[in-house]
């Protein structure tokens, strides 16, 4: 079996993950993926070539050895498969559920450009879900001598959580303040439960906290603790702000203060976070039932809070975009599972106004068609009117899902110094903010971005804080 | 960790908690609130700070049990923990001295407007307090705004206490006996602060409001306790509580802040807290 010839193994086509039947899982929050038998994830691993360059590996922000983990998967050793993803990569479980990987490391797999990828991704789950029980088991304990050097982390996110994986590892006293009463961040508040169960968040939590880092709830950085005195009274060597994304942005159209209007991230939060889609919780949602949602945006985000609704109970669901499909900033699957759930998409459509009924609820939109012209900065062509071709839809509904800004808490603080856009300023080689001492990484950096670059992020600015403490 | 140390009933269904909260009471400055789920199931509800005691690190709260979550705070107990309290969050209110200032609070408004009150006042100002409520049994703070202020005035609508009438009517009375006014503070029910700031919009005093929209996470993620002020989007937890009154829309925020009325009154364990709630009562 193991020896397969490279010819051959290049004819296998790529093994679908299994998955709920679409008509079946619109009316739960179960995960949608039900992930790979032991018997189709060695039948995918066989189909990596092991291409002695690896530019899968070179495709991966934090740089996973992906032919090394798969070959121990051909091996049947899952164990290793594990510890090989590992090294690099402490939250396996969800990278493999939420990376895009069709623009990381499966981009760059050689098979890709003649069909179809290696199922990284769905390759990296299994072997996250097949040892979990065995890894819980084994106690793993931090081998480095203690420095004595103390370090604290803003926000529970996937930066911080990366950086703290790493930091305690290399004997660092670790503490994670976190502002909310979960940890996990946009793991918790912002990705649903049928793209990524809370169970599996709750498990890596654990497991760094098994670890010996501390995680504080209820403590937000610069007002129930000032930076500065984290620094001073706590007596912290180090910092790393890894706060996250912030306020949503909206339209800024008329019509947009109308009841039935939600960010994503309201919708999100009130769904994941308070558990609004269980029968006996307590924080209300809109009845969805029956209802017409309209979701602008296009990003997973988008796609998130559009088959949430539908689960939700929506009659209909409709993802309205100003560009084309192409253009579409969500994972490949995500658009795939939303069609397939019936969630039907209009593009080349803007929103101009949001009309409501006498007692200020939303009745309808107003739209505009739109084509694509040149190029803008970010290279996607920009979308531009086209002149007298206003239409209106009848919706319920609307769920803004057009990006967020950033954190906004810390702003204050004095030294430590924003750009424009409110993001933090870093030295882009170390990580380190305007402060000494305080780095930085994730979305406060970047502005909304992935999960893993994140996570690269934390990875990095762990390396620059143990450079910057042995020097102290 | 945030037990209770004091709990009383100063009004119907309105409840006065101490809650142990060092590290908040340290950090509390007036204007300012906390988000507080009472149990581990809970709705996070906003609640604005009447005072902090940084000695004993406790902060003081008045909570009207209105929805499922504030009623089951009203189920616990001095001695229980209430399972997460986050703080001090918003920008706390502007402290100097202005002059004479009117502070005028209504329904559990009094709470924050106390708390602001009491900043002015040490800052030097002239305070002039309106306090006004359905009837007798609804007036609240009554001991504690006489303390602080230079001349304080108790209404209800209904005449049962001190004098009947709005608080609207007794701002209206100190503008026509012409006396000076140079800033008014509002928190209340948004009738009434839309009335307040109706009122002094033609005399151009500057008027400030604190509001208190839905909100979930209180931090500047969600985007729920968005408000329309000056035109523009405003995150009430964040940009706020405290805007200028006169450029506030509340008639969408009276909307949104109705929206979940009904919603949530049809979910079904409502009656039996209710239950226990006049059963604790009774006792």
């Amino acid at each position: 079996m193991k020896d397969i010839p490279l010819k051959d193994r290049m004819k296998i086509g790529r093994h679908p993950i299994p998955a709920q039947m679409p008509d079946e899982r619109i009316h739960n929050f179960d995960e949608v993926n039900l992930g790979y038998t032991p018997e189709l994830a060695l039948a995918e691993a066989q189909r990596c070539l092991q291409c002695k360059a690896a530019p899968c590996t070179q495709g991966c922000p934090v740089n996973v050895h992906i032919p090394q983990f798969i070959q121990h998967i051909v091996d049947g050793d899952v164990l290793a498969a594990a510890d090989a993803i590992l090294d690099d990569n402490f939250l396996p479980a969800i990278c493999g559920r939420v990376c895009p990987q069709e623009n990381l490391c499966e981009s760059q797999c050689v098979l890709a450009k003649k069909g179809q990828a290696v199922a990284i991704g769905h390759l990296e789950r299994y072997t996250a879900d097949i040892t979990a029980e065995a890894r819980v088991a084994r106690d793993e304990v931090v081998a480095a001598t203690p420095t004595g050097k103390k370090v604290a982390l803003v926000g529970s996110g996937p930066a911080s959580l990366a950086c703290a994986g790493d930091l305690i590892r290399m004997g660092h006293q670790v503490t994670i303040y976190e502002a909310l009463h979960a940890f996990g961040g946009v793991l918790v508040y912002g990705i649903p439960e049928f793209r990524l169960p809370k169970s599996i968040v709750a498990y890596e939590v654990n497991g760094l906290r098994k670890l010996g880092v501390r995680f504080e709830k209820n403590t937000i950085i610069g007002n129930t603790i000032a930076l500065q005195e984290l620094m001073i009274e706590n007596a912290y060597d180090a910092v790393f702000i890894g706060a996250g994304a912030g306020l949503p942005r909206f339209l800024g159209i008329p019509g947009e203060e109308l009841v039935g209007i939600y960010s994503a991230n309201e919708l999100l939060t009130r769904i994941n976070l308070m558990k609004a889609y269980q029968d006996n919780a307590i924080t209300p949602v809109f009845s969805y039932k029956d209802k017409v949602v309209a979701v602008f945006g296009a990003g997973n985000t988008a796609l998130d809070s559009a088959r949430t609704a539908l689960r939700m109970g929506a009659n209909k669901v409709y993802i309205i975009y100003r560009r084309t499909e192409e253009e579409m900033p969500a994972r490949v699957e995500e658009v795939h599972h939303a069609r397939e759930e019936g969630v039907e998409f209009i593009f080349l459509a803007a929103p101009l106004e949001f009309i409501g009924d006498d007692n200020g609820w939303l009745r309808s939109a107003r739209l505009q068609r739109m084509q694509l012209g040149e190029p803008d900065d970010s290279g996607r062509r920009s979308p531009v009117p086209i002149k007298d071709s206003n239409f209106s839809m009848d919706i319920d509904m609307a769920v803004i899902a057009i990006g967020n800004g950033s954190n906004p808490l810390l702003r204050d603080t004095p030294g430590l110094e924003f750009t424009r856009w409110h993001t933090l300023v870093v030295d882009p080689d170390t990580l380190e903010t305007t402060l000494k001492g305080v780095f930085a990484g994730g979305d406060i950096v970047t502005g909304g971005a992935t999960v893993i670059s994140a996570m690269g992020a934390g990875r990095k600015a762990a390396q620059s804080i143990n450079d910057y403490l042995s020097h102290r | 960790m945030f037990e209770i140390v004091n709990k009383a009933k100063i009004a119907p269904d309105i409840y006065q908690y101490e809650i142990s909260a060092p590290l908040i009471a340290n950090k509390f400055q007036a204007g300012q609130f906390i988000v507080l789920r009472p149990l581990a199931d809970s709705e996070r509800v906003p609640l604005t700070i009447m005072r902090a005691d940084k000695d004993n690190g406790t902060i003081t709260l008045i909570v009207k049990a209105i929805g499922l979550s504030t009623k089951q705070l009203a189920l616990l107990n001095e001695g229980d923990a209430i399972a997460d309290v986050l703080g001090p969050l918003g920008h706390p209110s502007e402290i100097e001295n202005f002059g004479r200032v009117v502070v005028v609070g209504g329904g559990v408004g009094t709470a924050v407007a106390f708390a602001v009150a009491e900043s002015l006042k040490q800052a030097g100002n002239t305070i002039i307090s309106i306090i006004g409520a359905r009837n007798k049994n609804f007036t609240i703070l009554e001991d504690e705004f006489a303390e602080i202020s230079d001349q304080l005035f108790v209404l209800t609508d209904d005449g049962s206490y001190k004098k009947k009438g709005f608080v609207t009517q007794q701002l209206q009375e100190l503008y026509d006996s012409g006396e000076r006014i140079d800033r008014v503070i509002a928190a209340g029910p948004l009738v009434m602060m839309r009335a307040v700031v109706e009122l002094t919009r033609p005399y151009a005093t500057p008027t400030i409001v604190s509001l208190n929209p839905i909100m979930v996470d209180g931090i500047g993620m969600c985007g729920g306790c968005r408000a329309l002020v000056d035109g523009k989007i405003v995150f009430v937890c964040v940009d706020g509580p405290e805007f200028d009154g006169h450029k506030v829309d509340f008639e969408s925020l009276m909307r949104r802040n109705e929206a979940y009325r009904g919603i949530e009154q049809r979910k079904e364990h409502d009656c039996k807290i209710d239950q226990q709630l006049a059963k604790e009562d009774n006792a």
